[in-house]
């Protein structure tokens, strides 16, 4: 069947489907309604002045961190590499601006380590340097470099480098890419406003994807609260002709946009624990990452800046903001207007995966997709309860877990039973601590019980 | 604003940092809410009597928390209305002439004994209203089985039997549409089964309880009399078929299907274990009805099932989880 009409038949298909209730679809897995709060999905996307320093961290992938490439006093111009590492898992760090480096800094990063920041004073100019040429792609291998040499890592926040994921060993079984433009978490509307306000791009990077790595089609998986963002995608597939792409609308439900879970609801295909995606003959990949590819491959400049959506009841004037890497939260406030009163918590990320930061003095990286700052009542979490049983954790847990079972063989620490239980299936989207009607950190147990089950194994 | 407003003032706490606004208060708020419509046809039955003593039960079951803590000198948890329900139930399962005193010594019984002792709420292994019935039935027999008669049931006498006693003893059972709208003897808040269904439903769309345990336990109830009535051939002028409508209405299989038998703490999470739970609730039920001494035998079932609860969940965990995910850690 042609691929457009194919497209359009689901379209109306779920019109037909939103009517009735959509999770009784055999196909869906467990999940939640945590609310949407998409308070910017309107914003367009504006962007922000060039900031007076940037602190770029070297350290935005999942891997070791980069090593420096430039010292004090340096001069650096946008896109110039400066951090890279010869590791496997890794991807290169460029300026985000132009200006001359004032200093190399350790400091604590968002998520509790510590982090080598390159502190670069701006000259305004945003000078983009020679080294920004449009790659010359001609066969899978060059295509994998070029991935690389973008700079490009997961941008839905795993931070996974993408060349890594392009490059699986079973490339000849891998038939589908799935682009992530689900955006399920609560608040955030940055990969919406790509998806809008970038859709060539979105079609032509996914277009390519599939085209050097071979697959057979690629499927964008958009949700439900987001017709705009699927039809403005449907228009430009029919635009550009394109036979083997398609959109697959998904309830607008959380946590549809994890991996695993999208994995299954597009392809039906089962992606447990320790697989990879690959192992299940599909690469998926976030919308912003492939929109940013579709750039890329027209004008060569690597991954510098994103769209961050600020919001939260602290906020003054929630918005999306195309914001260059390094630029500091604080700065990034700033530009929305300021504290509009004290914030309590401030989320680098969803607020039911994200991670609340110690600071305003941390920098925006490549996998940050919004920051929240929350007032006093929105941070409020009331204390926690006795347990009663009532068994909605395991209702709300997409793979079927029994989280409250998995609580108490951690605080028993039970090994035996965390794996009877299978604890390692858990992907701590934190649906069992969202629901839990006694306001226990369940999903943060299984973090914990994970760690221990890791430690017991090495012994 | 001050340039150092964040510093030193934020939260750093694991994710997610939004929860639902359903709490175990508002849970059992909504469980007090679905009694209501029982509460009101068990006061139009039986008189203004019904109002005190499910006040007294609830004054009295919250009290009980209360003093506990207090006296052992722990946190106090009363304003997670679980000892409301607690009492609501308690008092449901009287008649509605019952002395006073003896219902607090029920609620002591419930409260005390099977709900604090044992750690509080989400630690009891038997439902605490229950447990305050069997005791209550045990020590005040005569007084438990003593039912005031209900308007409109057009009986001439101060005390009614209640329909399974009536069955027991042989006798002309009331018709089924006076088991619906509740023109029988029993306890208060059993008699009138269109109310008690009303709010079990309400919970079911609230999402509070699972359809799961009400309806495999009154199926399960309904099957058996079936079954039974049918080979022995009905009973007195009645078919198969009325009379096992008329088994799942006597007595109070539907408040305790609803209402007792859902209760989170002691019925198990995982749907298999819930189809399991529920089966033997009407099957142990329909047996001490039909085979033992007692006209009635809800809440000796629901017992008896609380007690396999944690039996009934280990083994289909284990089973569903090898069949889910595999067997063990080796596999992987």
């Amino acid at each position: 069947m042609h691929a457009c009409s194919y497209m359009r038949n689901n379209h109306q298909l779920f019109q037909e489907r939103k009517v009735s209730e959509m999770s009784s679809y055999a196909k869906h897995l467990h999940s939640i309604d945590a609310g949407h709060y998409k308070n910017t999905a309107a914003c367009e996307t504006e962007i922000m002045p060039i900031p007076a320093v940037v602190k770029i961290p070297l350290s935005q992938h999942i891997g070791k961190p980069c090593q420096p490439l430039v010292q004090k006093g340096d001069t650096v111009k946008v896109g110039q590499k400066i951090g890279d590492i010869d590791a496997f898992i890794s991807a290169p760090i460029h300026s985000s601006v132009s200006g001359t480096v004032t200093g190399i800094e350790r400091i604590r990063s968002a998520n509790g380590g510590y982090d080598t920041r390159v502190v670069i004073e701006t000259d305004g100019k945003q000078e983009i340097s020679e080294t920004c040429v449009k790659p010359e792609v001609t066969d899978f291998k060059a295509f994998v470099q070029a991935v690389r040499d973008s700079g490009l890592v997961g941008m839905g926040g795993a931070s996974f480098p993408t060349s890594v994921k392009f490059n699986p060993k079973n490339i000849d079984e891998v038939d589908t890419l799935i682009v992530n433009g689900a955006e399920c978490e609560p608040f955030i509307t940055s990969d919406h406003r790509t998806m809008l306000e970038a859709t060539e791009d979105v079609i032509d990077g996914a277009a390519t994807v599939v085209k050097w790595m071979g697959m057979k089609e690629g499927v964008i998986g958009v949700e439900a609260n987001k017709m705009d963002a699927i039809d403005a995608l449907n228009k430009m597939i029919e635009k550009k002709g394109i036979k083997n792409l398609r959109t697959f609308v998904l309830p607008a439900k959380y946590p549809k946009g994890a991996e695993r879970v999208l994995i299954y609801e597009v392809t039906g295909r089962r992606c447990d624990a320790g697989k990879l995606p690959a192992d299940v003959g599909v690469v998926v990949s976030n919308v912003s990452s492939i929109a940013f590819l579709g750039q890329y491959f027209k004008d060569g400049i690597p991954l510098i800046k994103r769209r961050v959506t600020v919001d939260g009841d602290a906020i003054t004037n929630p918005k999306n903001v195309m914001t260059l890497f390094g630029t500091s939260v604080k700065d990034l406030v700033a530009f929305c207007g300021g504290y509009k009163k004290a914030p309590k918590k401030i989320i680098m990320g969803g607020p039911m995966m994200g991670r609340a930061t110690f600071s305003d003095e941390v920098s925006v990286i490549k996998n940050n997709n919004a920051i929240l700052c929350f007032d006093e009542d929105q941070a409020f979490i009331p204390n926690e309860t006795a347990c009663i049983n009532c068994g909605r954790c395991h209702q709300a847990c997409p793979f079927n877990l029994l989280p409250t079972g998995l609580a108490d063989a951690y605080l028993h620490k039970d090994v035996d039973r965390l794996n009877e239980l299978h604890v390692m299936e858990c992907m701590g989207c934190g649906s069992c601590s969202f629901v839990c009607p006694a306001h226990r950190p369940l999903s943060f147990m299984h973090t914990l019980a994970k760690g221990l089950v890791k430690e017991a194994g090495k012994k | 604003m001050d340039k150092n407003i964040t510093a030193g003032n934020l939260t750093v706490s694991s994710a997610p940092h939004i929860v639902t606004s359903l709490d175990t208060a508002k849970t059992m708020q909504l469980v007090l809410i679905a009694l209501i419509p029982a509460l009101c046809a068990s006061t139009y039955f039986f008189g203004p009597r019904v109002l005190l003593l499910t006040a007294v039960c609830i004054v009295g079951c919250v009290l009980c928390e209360w003093a506990y803590e207090k006296i052992m000198k722990k946190p106090v948890t009363i304003q997670d209305f679980s000892a409301c329900v607690t009492g609501a139930l308690l008092a449901f399962n009287l008649p509605a002439n019952f002395p006073i005193w003896m219902a607090l010594i029920g609620c002591v019984a419930s409260i005390v004994v099977v709900k604090m002792m044992y750690g509080g709420l989400g630690r009891n292994f038997a439902n605490p209203a229950i447990v305050g019935r069997i005791v209550l039935l045990l020590s005040f027999t005569s007084q438990m089985t003593s039912w005031p008669v209900a308007r409109g049931m057009g009986v001439d006498a101060k005390t009614a039997a209640t329909p399974l006693n009536l069955m027991s003893d042989g006798g002309q059972i009331p018709p089924l549409k006076n088991m619906f709208l509740g023109m029988r003897g029993g306890a208060m808040g059993e008699v009138c089964a269109i109310a008690l269904i009303i709010g079990g439903l309400f919970l079911i769309w609230k999402k509070i309880i699972s359809p799961i345990i009400p309806a495999s336990m009154l199926g399960t109830m309904f099957v058996i009399s079936l079954i039974y009535y049918a080979v022995k051939g009905g009973y007195q002028d009645y078919n198969a078929l009325y009379m096992a409508v008329y088994q799942v209405l006597a007595g109070g299989a539907v408040l305790g299907a609803f209402f007792c038998a859902t209760d989170y703490v002691t019925s198990p999470i995982m749907p298999t274990a819930r189809l399991i739970y529920g089966c033997g609730i009407g099957a142990v039920t329909m047996i001490i009805r039909l085979m033992c001494s007692y006209p009635e035998g809800v809440s000796f079932a629901i017992l008896f099932m609380n007690i396999m609860t944690p039996l009934i969940e280990k083994t289909v965990t284990k089973r569903y989880y090898q069949s889910l995910y595999g067997g063990g850690k080796n596999e992987k």
